[in-house]
């Protein structure tokens, strides 16, 4: 407990070191949010000077730094210049469509990499050990941009199969309820009016993106797995389980893989901070309307404190995740808990 | 007759050369019932792989061939990974060097062994874990239903190599091989792990091969011995016998070093801590002829020319009785 809690204090300095950073950064780039929000044309000196006031612009950084880190403290992360909502609620409408996206590429990587990079293991050295080694590095290194945009040109294109953007087909008007589209297509007043046909849609516009997305999680959980199974199976005790007359699989199945899995859940974790990042890029290759999508709307705008705000929530989602995997770590280690 | 291992060999295919290295060499020997026989010799002298090749552990990349290798009249060489499955742990177990890392750390002492014993003997769950507190007790381990929940880690070493004992014992085995089951005990806790085995072999009539590097515990514990040296076995007979007259060079030059230990022994000159000089080759450099000559003090010519055979239980064309006779 102490543990967790010493944890918790360090979150602090961190998001701290984030808020600086990201508020020095923005206003380091080129452009002028105020010129963006009246225009170019009809900027009026005493006009803009009005309009910078109000905005708290005119004010030296310094102080422009300290209410913003008031404001924060105070529970209010600000309100977008451009369109007047605060930016809680902006992020709290496209959480959602990341989560969905990046869960289920996570998970189709996981579903995909875990046995992918055992089947490596245990058959080291063979053509597919090879074969699934030389594929993941071409995986991991592949651009998500230029990766997106094959899929495009190929599934979307080409065979015409899957939408090219979007969450959903706006022939459906789904109500919001938890924000995810595998879910909220399930409701009863949506599956009563058009059956399964939306929840069908959204499967269909998630493929692509979500392909996207993962590639490069898949590659590194199944080159993961592959070095971790490979030297748990080196282990005296795995030897010890086969002395036992235990059979192969069960030697895998309960010997190795727990133990192996303990730094590949290091790794999802860290994975998790690059989807997100990464879904800056996919989102704004297939339109999807989420997070990424949304900071980079707000960097073209210049909209400093959507920037700032989301920024610091983003990070403070990175931040509990790799909290929640120091409990999971503390789960399946038996060591910690003593 | 429980184990009959005859010119047994093992190679291992290798990525440097072409030609397989020989690991092990025309090894035979055998075990009755209720025996215990002693294993020493250097690191590299070919005993780990040997008890491997007894369990079908070894890896792909092993050779292993033999003329015989029976257990109960078993070709062990002929059995598929099914039937292995119920020859190791159920007929044939084995206890390591390491206990800490020899078992599981991230499962319970209850979970290894009601693994152990579900897997081989027909009993539910609730049997398997009183069997289990049974063997716990019958290894000496104090309050032994508690010592159940006990991760690895949270056992100290003679601890641990008790519960790989009760682990190995759990199925009665016919056959024990313990592969240097003290070397990583201290010396205290050495000798009540040896009277255990001990026990198993005079009261449950188990056979045991005993490995080790200490020839005083071989000579206080083991009926017969084998000396092995660079894959073969240069050595063997009764223990008694072997530590009082050794025959070859190498069990000669072995028990001299022994601190204090070669007042009987004529033909050694008598210095504080006497060694062998030079080490084990590797594998892949191994001399021609007898393995031992690039130590061996009493080296001539013929030793280098040719495979020395096993006659009358010594690999040695100069064996030490027969040189102090002249």
């Amino acid at each position: 407990m102490k543990y967790f809690l010493k944890k918790l204090l360090d979150l602090i300095p961190t998001l701290f070191g984030i808020s600086l950073v990201c508020f020095i950064l923005i206003r380091l780039i080129p452009g002028d949010p105020v010129l963006n929000l009246i225009g170019e044309r009809g900027a009026d000196p005493a006009r803009y000077l009005e309009m910078k006031k109000a905005l708290g612009l005119d004010l030296p950084i310094y102080q422009q730094f300290w209410f913003y880190l008031k404001n924060t403290l105070q529970g209010d992360i600000g309100t977008s210049i451009i369109s007047n909502n605060t930016v809680w609620s902006e992020f709290i409408e496209r959480f959602p469509a990341t989560m969905e996206l990046g869960f289920i590429a996570l998970l189709g990587a996981t579903a995909l990499g875990l046995p992918l990079g055992m089947i490596a293991a245990i058959k080291r050295n063979s053509f597919f050990d090879y074969f699934l080694m030389s594929t993941s590095l071409i995986g991991y290194s592949m651009p998500i941009f230029w990766w997106g945009l094959i899929l495009i040109l190929f599934f979307s294109v080409k065979l015409g199969i899957t939408p090219v953007s979007g969450r959903i087909d706006f022939l459906f008007d789904i109500p919001h309820y938890t924000g995810f589209y595998l879910i909220d297509t399930l409701q009863s007043s949506v599956v009563k009016e058009n059956g399964f046909a939306p929840l069908l849609s959204a499967l269909k516009h998630l493929l692509l993106p979500s392909i996207a997305l993962g590639t490069i999680p898949l590659a590194v959980i199944a080159r993961m797995t592959r070095s971790s199974m490979l030297e748990v199976l080196g282990e005296d005790y795995i030897r010890t389980a086969r002395a036992k007359g235990m059979n192969k699989y069960r030697v895998i199945a309960i010997h190795a893989l727990r133990n192996a899995l303990i730094p590949i859940i290091t790794t999802l974790a860290l994975l998790f901070g690059s989807i997100i990042t990464g879904a800056i890029l996919t989102e704004t290759i297939f339109s999807w309307p989420g997070i990424g999508k949304w900071i980079v709307a707000s960097i073209t705008a210049r909209d400093y404190p959507v920037i700032q705000g989301g920024v610091l929530i983003i990070s403070f989602v990175i931040v509990l995740t790799n909290m929640l995997v120091d409990i999971i770590y503390y789960v399946l280690n038996p060591k910690m808990r003593s | 007759m429980l184990l009959n291992v005859e010119n047994l060999n093992i190679h291992f295919k290798s990525d440097k050369s072409s030609t397989p290295i020989h690991a092990v060499r025309d090894l035979s020997f055998k075990i009755n019932k209720g025996e215990m026989l002693g294993v020493v010799g250097e690191s590299g002298s070919g005993k780990s792989i040997t008890n491997l090749a007894l369990l079908g552990l070894l890896p792909d990349s092993a050779l292993v061939t033999a003329k015989n290798l029976d257990f109960e009249g078993k070709k062990l060489l002929s059995l598929n990974e099914l039937e292995w499955c119920q020859v190791r742990g159920r007929e044939i177990a084995m206890i390591f060097q390491d206990p800490m890392t020899a078992l599981n750390p991230f499962l319970t002492v209850e979970f290894q062994i009601v693994e152990t014993i579900k897997a081989h003997l027909n009993l539910s769950n609730k049997e398997a874990i009183n069997k289990a507190i049974e063997l716990l007790n019958f290894v000496g381990i104090p309050s032994p239903k508690d010592r159940l929940k006990a991760y690895p880690f949270e056992l100290s070493g003679g601890m641990a190599q008790r519960v790989m004992i009760a682990m190995a014992i759990s199925t009665d085995p016919k056959l024990l091989i313990a592969d240097e089951p003290t070397t990583a005990l201290d010396v205290t806790i050495q000798k009540q792990i040896l009277n255990l085995l001990k026990v198993l072999q005079e009261k449950n009539n188990m056979s045991i091969i005993l490995v080790t590097h200490d020839l005083g515990v071989v000579g206080e514990y083991s009926d017969r011995l084998q000396v092995m040296y660079a894959g073969e076995v240069v050595e063997e007979g009764f223990t008694t016998e072997i530590l009082k007259n050794p025959n070859h060079p190498y069990t000669e030059a072995l028990l001299a070093s022994r601190p204090g230990a070669s007042a009987h022994l004529k033909r050694i000159p008598k210095t504080l801590l006497p060694s062998i000089s030079g080490i084990v080759p590797a594998f892949h450099q191994r001399p021609l002829g007898c393995q031992f000559h690039p130590r061996c003090s009493y080296k001539t010519h013929e030793c280098e020319q040719s495979i020395i055979e096993l006659k009358d239980f010594v690999r040695c064309i100069h064996p030490c009785n027969q040189l102090s006779l002249k």
